[in-house]
């Protein structure tokens, strides 16, 4: 009962600092003297203040404003009206039905007939979230000796090379030696592109000739890596859809060919995964692991409006954690993926574009 | 696949074909329920009980939602509200937008309430026949033309990067050529590296002329010449190949707008990733407040995506949707059909694009040919082989597969299965045949049995197996001869009923390669290095709780 009643003082005491000029209005009165219709009048909100409060939530009521809206009141019965609005806030970060509907449940349970505070929820949804996505540090598995493959791999157009040559440029600037491979021989131009990159960071780059064997190339590359010396060579792949079973066969057979090379190798397969991606991003996570082995995940294109929420049954499900953030076209925009960071951007609206 | 040469009446009322499965699958519920015929560890699938399998595998997504309609007499308010929140929760997992979801149920039980008088049967089947409807409603109407001028028509492509922009270029002058009208691309990308070389490769691929200018720092000056040049040697078509963006890059996107001002494109086309998810609505609002959209162009369709994003971006742009991206090679674009995405969209696969298929396979000829040869008890081993070589092309088993209603099922069982590889081996059992052994397989004697199984290098029971087989299905092929495709299920039904294709005889094991043989020595250590991979696992396991 006391906490209750306290919480009402808190929301008192944030409305007063929010509005300083205001005359004292009638659901303030009703908390200082009890809190037993404080729900009725959060759901009807009567003064000048409150309704253009109502006004301005409905203009704001723009996508990706919404957590922080629906909780604006300071304090709101949890019925299936909140839930199910909580839940829409959910879907949207492409997180899936699944988990929303999980986290959806929990909250009802956990806050039913209750009147909340969106710190409350948002901390309770947040914590949660946070402790799936945690792990360690350490972001790639660095051979303890000879030189480290990391294979990338992903569906076309999730933005592989371009986030390959942005780890080029972030692990070369750690100082490390770093040769690409442009084993992608099938798509027009794509080695051309991957070549203006590297001449662009600076890396030595092995490259084939169109429609060759991406598994020579890998092989060459792998070969150039050990002569040269150099501490970590990073092999593009062609994009494919995981339902093309020759095409995940082939990644197989790349795989094959570095280990033969490299024992230990690959020592990352990192799939690149594009953030506007939806529920096909699981279908995608699954296949490239089942056929290549995936150590991680790049999350590319995250500088929009897209959320990327769908790591979050991709990190429940197969465990994959994310490594790097790819936050633009330059080729320092790539990010180390920090979940805290990551899970306050998903549900927090403010955050501006590039809030890493 | 005997689908039969009357094919064409399914194309026209698809959606009663969609019933009549439906239908089919209840009475079938004998068959679903007794065990699977496909273990895991089966290696191979013969070829009727496939096509019994596909039908089996009916039950994902919706279709179990709407079981729980089943069997209810008359549909009500409340039975309803379950099957709809089915229908919804299936929305959203097509990754359609949220907000778009809800309207759309909106509107699903409006006119559910509406038509409620008329349920009578089967309220599960008016229920989906409702939300198919609305679905098809919504994703129409159709319009695939390029609305092409008498003189130079200019299109222009935009979209997020990554979205297929430059390969769609390539595939609709692909679509261009086949009409007679050869398309300028003009490579307008100046932001990602060796955009401009790849569209100059498509193009010389398709032997159309690309327009770039080397060292371009300004995109509307590229498209303002190379449109200039165009309408000077009188090229009918220009496509306009612009770089990917954010629909939140201020500075890009009025870019795009210049471009529109000063080229002024005739068609306008929003190029959008099948596998976008709910940020559909949001790039797809923005560009079409930036640009007045003409139409859209969705990829990646040849995946297992279920282009839920769609019906977003229909929704929020209003503007037609004209081609699907469906493979990688520049034939794949196809018109677009609201039946197939429906049903896509809400998990049953699409009927009519796997006829299509079915047919683009078999001429009309052949279709005929072998409708007579059934129908006179004709259907030799020789015809088999055709008909199984025709199904062994690379690929298209998966392809079809995909098009099949059930397909994520499916699709699982073809990875760990091969089919194409045991249809091969089927075949190469008959070309170890002589050809009187094929028209009259009777004769085949345990020599000859095992003269057939050394030449194909099988066991010779697989001989037997697959006579066994042929010896069931020839009558069957007499007896489907002529008859509509459902007609032809319920036989294969009726087949599996009786126990003829028991789960038993599955088909003959396919050798797969084992990769490379290793010495006793080196098992030791590879398993050596195993466990100790694991242990590590295990520690850094132990170290992070």
């Amino acid at each position: 009962m006391m906490g209750l009643f306290d919480r009402f003082r808190g929301k008192t005491n944030v409305e007063s600092q929010d509005v300083t000029s205001t005359p004292p209005r009638a659901d303030e009165t009703a908390a200082d003297t009890g809190h037993v219709d404080s729900a009725a009048s959060a759901a009807a909100p009567k003064g000048l203040l409150a309704r253009l409060r109502q006004g301005l939530r409905r203009t704001s009521q723009l996508l990706n404003t919404d957590i922080r809206d629906l909780f604006k009141q300071d304090g709101r019965l949890v019925d299936d009206d909140f839930v199910d609005e909580l839940f829409a806030i959910l879907v949207r970060t492409d997180m899936g039905t699944g988990p929303s509907a999980q986290i959806r449940d929990q909250i009802r349970s956990e806050f039913r007939g209750r009147v909340v505070r969106m710190d409350d929820v948002l901390h309770s949804v947040k914590s949660q979230l946070k402790q799936l996505m945690a792990q360690d540090e350490a972001p790639l598995n660095l051979a303890t000796s000879g030189p480290t493959i990391i294979m990338v791999v992903g569906v076309n157009g999730s933005g592989k090379t371009t986030s390959i040559a942005k780890l080029a440029h972030f692990l070369k600037a750690q100082g490390k030696g770093v040769v690409v491979a442009a084993a992608d021989t099938f798509r027009a131009a794509a080695v051309e592109q991957l070549t203006v990159w590297a001449e662009r960071i600076g890396v030595p780059i092995v490259t084939g000739s169109a429609g060759s064997d991406p598994a020579s190339v890998a092989h060459r590359a792998v070969a150039q890596t050990l002569e040269s010396g150099a501490d970590i060579c990073i092999i593009d792949t062609a994009g494919r859809l995981q339902t093309q079973a020759n095409l995940m066969n082939q990644l197989a057979k790349i795989r094959r060919v570095i280990t033969k090379q490299v024992p230990e190798a690959p020592h990352e397969v990192l799939l690149v995964l594009d953030a506007t991606a939806g529920q096909n991003g699981i279908s995608q996570a699954k296949g490239f692991s089942e056929a290549a082995g995936c150590t991680g995940i790049i999350l590319a294109k995250l500088d929009g409006t897209a959320k990327g929420g769908v790591v979050i049954p991709i990190r429940q499900q197969f465990h994959l954690p994310v490594k790097y953030v790819g936050l633009g076209e330059k080729a320092e925009d790539l990010a180390l993926f920090e979940g805290g960071r990551f899970v306050d951007a998903l549900l927090d609206d403010e955050a501006p574009e590039g809030h890493f | 696949m005997w689908f039969g040469s009357r094919l064409p009446i399914y194309k026209q009322s698809s959606y009663r074909l969609r019933c009549w499965l439906r239908s089919v699958r209840q009475r079938s519920q004998g068959i679903l329920n007794r065990p699977r015929m496909l273990g895991p560890d089966g290696k191979s699938l013969r070829f009727v009980s496939l096509v019994v399998a596909m039908f089996e595998s009916l039950q994902d997504g919706l279709k179990a939602a709407f079981k729980s309609l089943r069997g209810k007499g008359k549909l009500t308010e409340s039975n309803m509200r379950d099957g709809l929140r089915l229908v919804e929760t299936s929305l959203l997992e097509a990754d359609v937008s949220y907000s778009v979801v809800k309207d759309f149920m909106g509107e699903v039980t409006e006119k559910a309430m509406g038509e409620k008088v008329l349920l009578a049967l089967d309220p599960s089947q008016q229920l989906v026949g409702i939300v198919h409807q609305q679905l098809i409603e919504l994703l129409g109407p159709v319009d695939a033309s390029l609305h092409l001028k008498k003189d130079t028509t200019v299109l222009m492509l935009c979209g997020l990067q990554g979205s297929g922009k430059t390969t769609t270029c390539g595939k609709l002058s692909r679509l261009l050529l086949d009409s007679n009208v050869r398309p300028m691309l003009v490579a307008a990308d100046l932001q990602r590296p060796a955009a401009i070389e790849q569209l100059h490769v498509l193009g010389q691929q398709l032997n159309v002329p690309v327009y770039s200018e080397k060292g371009a720092q300004d995109p509307v000056r590229v498209c303002q010449d190379a449109v200039r040049k165009a309408k000077d040697e009188g090229i009918r078509v220009v496509i306009l190949d612009t770089a990917g963006r954010l629909a939140i890059d201020q500075e890009l996107m009025q870019q795009l707008q210049r471009i529109d001002l000063r080229v002024q494109p005739d068609q306008v086309y929003l190029v959008v990733d099948g596998m976008t998810g709910q940020d559909a609505v949001n790039s797809a609002k923005a560009f079409n407040e930036a640009l007045e959209l003409d139409g859209v162009i969705m990829t990646k369709l040849d995946g297992d995506a279920r282009g839920g994003a769609l019906l977003s971006v229909k929704k929020v742009t209003g503007v037609p949707i004209k081609y699907i991206g469906t493979g990688e090679h520049l034939d794949s674009l196809e018109p677009f059909r609201p039946e197939g995405m429906a049903g896509r969209i809400l998990g049953h696969g699409d009927v009519v694009a796997l006829v299509d298929e079915v047919q683009r396979v078999q001429t009309a000829e052949e279709q005929a040919a072998l409708e007579a040869k059934m129908r006179a008890g004709e259907f030799t081993l020789d015809d088999f082989r055709d008909q199984l070589l025709k199904m062994a092309k690379p690929g298209l088993m998966q392809k079809m597969m995909g098009l099949m209603p059930g397909m994520g099922d499916m699709q699982k069982l073809l990875q760990d299965e091969d089919a194409e590889g045991s249809m091969r081996q089927t075949v190469g059992i008959i070309d170890s045949m002589t050809p009187a052994e094929r028209r009259h397989p009777k004769i085949i004697d345990p020599s000859r049995r095992m003269r057939i199984a050394r030449g194909a290098g099988v066991e010779p029971q697989l001989v037997n197996q697959l006579i066994k087989q042929y010896e069931m299905m020839a009558p069957l092929m007499q007896s489907m001869a002529g008859k509509g495709m459902g007609d032809r299920m319920r036989a294969v039904q009726e087949l599996q009923r009786s126990g003829m294709l028991d789960p038993g005889s599955r088909g003959p094991r396919v050798k797969k390669s084992t990769g490379k043989r290793l010495t006793a020595k080196e098992r030791a250590k590879m398993k050596k290095q195993r466990e100790k991979e694991l242990r590590r696992k295990k520690r850094s396991e132990k170290g992070k709780n």
